[in-house]
């Protein structure tokens, strides 16, 4: 039965789901204006968009692969790319029991799926939030990307609307609620530190990868 | 070569994706555990968020960013709609930016 509280409740994520769509087609439009700038084929940001779906390790593998550099292009973005193994551990049972909607929903799960899912406590609705989330980000990503490919170095530049900043904000107000309980707050901020401070001596994806540490915490807390 | 290498690549992340997926549907998790993977991941995300604010590659990121990030991060502290958030984040930074702050 659709109840108004549902309604309420959809509203306000399709809300959510469209603020960060207008970012990431925005994002995608500087992604796919940078490939071609770089003088790489039109089809190359199009099948990146589509098949590897991760925007740091696609901004990272285009310039690497503009620099004839394809192994390196691969491995470093592998490297970035390895937090979505324990993503898919936290928020996979999101997906349910069926195989097919865990093979089509795996390609989707990114860093903002990721926190959407685990932003919502009801079990019954993580499901829908992390295919909403997916589906929503999967299109506007795709649309920003050829959108950037078309209008080129006409999209703008997304450092002076501020979109470097709105990325990080967002991964912040939905991991907020998680950061009032305590215990989350020490690992999650130990982490961070860690990832921040680890940033200027590691290759790109170790430093995050290293934020694990933060668990650390929770060993000395129970001793 | 480059379509091997993106194929490469998106194979290989998928793979990642579907792995953490897969084995969450294979374990039995205890009540206990599947707090400590929220917390995992919920690290891994503040430490996405605090690099992204505060670095540009392996250089600080300036000033206009983190302030930015910061005034959003105020909002959500502050339970702001997360539209509110982004928006506000956004155009702090670029605000900052014209005002010709790095």
């Amino acid at each position: 039965m659709r109840t108004v509280q549902r309604t309420v409740e959809d509203r306000a994520l399709l809300r959510d789901a469209a603020t960060i769509a207008a970012a990431m087609i925005a994002v995608g439009a500087s992604f796919g204006a940078i490939a071609i700038a770089y003088g790489l084929p039109a089809w190359v940001p199009f099948l990146m968009s589509t098949v590897v779906f991760a925007g740091g390790s696609q901004f990272l593998a285009v310039g690497l692969l503009a620099a004839g550099n394809p192994l390196a292009a691969v491995f470093a973005g592998l490297l970035l790319n390895a937090r979505h193994l324990p993503f898919g551990l936290a928020v996979g049972d999101a997906l349910g029991p069926r195989l097919r909607t865990r093979v089509i929903g795996s390609h989707v799960l990114t860093d903002e799926v990721a926190a959407f899912t685990l932003a919502e406590t009801d079990p019954v609705r993580r499901r829908r939030v992390y295919l909403i989330i997916g589906a929503t980000l999967f299109t506007s990503w795709n649309i920003g990307t050829a959108l950037g490919v078309l209008l080129g170095g006409a999209t703008g530049d997304p450092g002076a609307l501020g979109l470097d900043a709105a990325f990080p904000a967002a991964l912040l107000a939905l991991i907020m609620p998680s950061l009032r309980d305590r215990a989350i707050r020490t690992v999650a901020l130990t982490g961070a530190a860690v990832a921040v401070l680890l940033t200027p001596v590691l290759p790109a994806g170790l430093p995050v990868l290293c934020a694990l540490v933060g668990l650390l915490t929770l060993v000395r807390r129970k001793r | 070569m480059m379509i091997a290498a993106i194929v490469a690549l998106g194979v290989g992340t998928y793979s990642m994706r579907l792995g953490g997926v897969l084995l969450r549907g294979r374990l039995e998790l205890s009540d206990a555990l599947q707090r400590v993977l929220a917390m995992a991941a919920a690290a891994l995300l503040a430490a996405l968020a605090g690099t992204a604010a505060l670095m540009a590659g392996t250089e600080f990121a300036g000033v206009a960013r983190p302030a930015g990030v910061l005034v959003g991060g105020v909002l959500a502290w502050r339970k702001a709609p997360f539209v509110v958030v982004v928006l506000a984040a956004a155009a702090a930074a670029a605000l900052l930016r014209l005002a010709g702050v790095p």
